[in-house]
């Protein structure tokens, strides 16, 4: 039977391919963008001429002041790197989450993996300072085991009888939030009475991009890039999955088991992304939903390109916080509750007609 | 082409039993209905058949392959489920949706090969959805919503085929299309097919041997004109139902009495066959 407009089936083909090219794109101009701006402006000619003679492509000599090619490199790059970075982390995490639990409003911020996550870097900061290796030290391996504990206790708190209700899930994610922010408030007065580093941990907590070293970027760049890879291999079993467990089984998945690895893989990507970033919501939230709205469900391709979608609105997210009221840093966190929170409102007002379980 | 082989299968809920030492032969090939009042366990018995349960005791065999020696991959190309409840929460096509169904025939990366497009094909057209395969599953009527459930389930290639009420909430004529179709499929594929079913006069009409199940065992299970007797009928319901047999019809029909007539009914004869002249 001929069939051309196979478009809307689970091929691999041109339409997924343009869609890729046209995310990667806005990503590279962002980056530029953001590259460029601040308290020195570097026109966006000169950032690609740098960029070009950094990696040999050209030997033309340099026409740019060499304060710039230094603020470029040692500054603005890893700063717009690890903003991409943490929030494609965020976005693939929030693919992740939503798949899993059936439910378009899951996102690590709110189901409190974040909050897991925060917990556990915040004692790394706080107790590790003195271990740091590679310039993060305990932090990311803390934070991991964070987000990880609060994802599994979050999940089996919420499971009766073999089954998930997302009501339940996002009650007990909810409420494990609350409890991890108090412990967090703890921690932070206990370490005031110590007068250790509060100030530190109360900025990163507030979301901001932390990563000002090459160094810390590539430990943040191998956590962000290997979980993203791997969550690439999820996609036909969160196609499946989505469909409800018992009906994945029939399918052909082993339910258990890429649960796991998907709770897992999720895990590591919030840890990454709180390590880079301390505690930024919504981006998991908002990235999935509009790309779904745009390119359809089908996680083979959503999980991909979320990770560029989230990594485009971070960065241009982080580059608003810096060049917004100058010279003061706003919190990216706090740009991205005032975006994401009124979404996320809006969202559930939308689809509470048409709410199924 | 397989058979399910039922032995002493027990099932209990949080203590309390659902289904006790259990056993059916479905042979290869076979159109069997599951009858019984609600909660009578017939969802939890095609769970178990399905691999979605595990028994608490006792075994289900697959053309002679215990259950629990299939991978979740292999019992999904051999047994397709069609369920009760089938949500979608997200905006997935009628043909994506289908295409799922080659899960089980898939490696993670390698897209759809051209025997998956033609199992999805074939499905999208055995169930009369090709004309809508690119609309929204969750757009769709329940009855065209149900066809596609059957398609994704067609997709798989399975041997055995188990359907949960797969007519409920629809109209009679949407009933009879649905059954139409598992009947055609069961006579051309040879499928074998274990559906639940509540509607005795439906299952009289399409399936060759009907199985009650009544206080966690099978009480009763025969072909319709065996089994379909006021007696059983009133065990299993604990209602009266008149089973009348209309000349020239070689089936009974089936219905409950009414409240007000049921009086009347008992004093000229308290649960006997009433025949029609």
């Amino acid at each position: 039977m001929p069939n051309r407009e196979s478009h809307t089936g689970f091929d691999l083909e041109r339409a997924f391919l343009l869609e890729i090219s046209g995310l990667l794109l806005a990503l590279v101009l962002v980056t530029v963008l953001a590259a460029g701006a601040g308290a020195v402006a570097i026109p966006g000619r000169e950032i690609l001429s740098i960029l070009w003679s950094r990696l040999g492509l050209t030997h033309a000599p340099p026409y740019w002041p060499a304060s710039h090619e230094v603020i470029l490199l040692h500054i603005r790059f890893p700063r717009v790197l690890g903003a991409a970075l943490v929030g494609a982390a965020l976005a693939v995490a929030g693919t992740l989450f939503q798949g899993l639990l059936r439910n378009p409003m899951a996102d690590p911020f709110i189901i409190g993996t974040s909050g897991g996550a925060a917990l556990g870097g915040a004692l790394g900061v706080l107790l590790g300072a003195r271990l740091s290796v590679l310039g993060f030290g305990a932090v990311p391996a803390l934070a991991f085991l964070g987000a990880l504990g609060a994802m599994v206790l979050v999940y089996h708190l919420s499971r009766i009888g073999g089954q998930t209700p997302v009501v339940n899930l996002l009650l007990a994610g909810f409420s494990m939030s609350v409890i991890l922010s108090y412990a967090m408030s703890l921690i932070l007065i206990l370490n005031d009475r110590l007068q250790l580093n509060t100030r530190v941990v109360y900025a990163w907590l507030l979301g901001g991009i932390a990563v000002s070293r090459w160094s810390q970027a590539g430990v943040i760049a191998l956590l962000v890039l290997s979980g993203i890879a791997w969550s690439c291999t999820f996609g036909r079993s969160l196609n499946a999955l989505s469909l409800g467990d018992e009906t994945a089984q029939q399918l052909g998945i082993h339910v258990e088991r890429h649960r796991a690895a998907i709770i897992a893989v999720g895990a590591l990507l919030t840890a990454a992304a709180v390590s880079g970033g301390g505690l930024i919501g919504f981006v998991g939230l908002i990235v999935p939903h509009f790309l779904r709205l745009l390119f359809g469900p089908n996680h083979t391709r959503l999980v991909p390109l979320s990770a560029l979608g989230g990594a485009t609105l971070l960065v241009l997210a982080d580059l608003i916080s810096r060049v917004a009221i100058p010279p003061t840093e706003l919190p990216v966190g706090i740009l991205t509750a005032f975006i994401g929170g009124p979404a996320f409102l809006f969202l559930l007002q939308s689809t509470r007609r048409g709410y199924r379980f | 082409m397989s058979t399910i082989e039922v032995r002493e299968l027990s099932f209990s809920y949080n203590g309390r039993p659902v289904l006790e030492r259990i056993s059916l032969v479905v042979g290869a090939g076979e159109c069997v209905a599951l009858l019984g009042a609600n909660g009578a366990g017939k969802t939890t018995l095609l769970k178990l058949i399905g691999g979605t349960l595990r028994p608490t005791r006792g075994s289900v065999s697959i053309a002679g392959t215990p259950l629990e020696r299939l991978s979740r991959r292999d019992a999904a190309r051999r047994i397709a489920t069609v369920p009760q409840v089938f949500s979608v929460p997200f905006a997935f096509s009628v043909r994506e949706i289908v295409e799922l169904g080659r899960t089980s025939h898939l490696r993670t990366f390698a897209g759809l090969s051209a025997a998956d497009r033609h199992a999805v094909e074939q499905a999208l057209h055995l169930t009369g959805t090709q004309g809508f395969s690119n609309r929204i599953f969750n757009e769709l009527s329940g009855g065209e919503r149900q066809l596609v459930v059957i398609a994704m389930a067609l997709a798989q290639e399975p041997e055995i085929l188990l359907l949960d009420e797969p007519t409920q909430q629809l109209d009679l004529a949407r009933q009879a299309e649905i059954l139409d179709i598992v009947s055609d499929l069961n006579q051309s594929k040879a499928l074998t097919v274990l559906a639940a079913i509540h509607d005795l006069n439906l299952a009289a009409r399409y399936f060759g041997r009907l199985v009650f199940l009544h206080n966690a065992c099978i009480t009763r299970e025969g072909t319709p004109t065996q089994v379909l007797s006021p007696e059983l009928l009133h065990t299993v319901y604990g209602s009266h139902i008149q089973v009348l047999h209309p000349s020239g019809q070689a089936l009974p029909i089936v219905l409950p009495l009414p409240e007000s007539e049921r009086h009347r009914a008992q004093l000229s004869c308290p649960v006997r066959e009433t025949k029609e002249k």
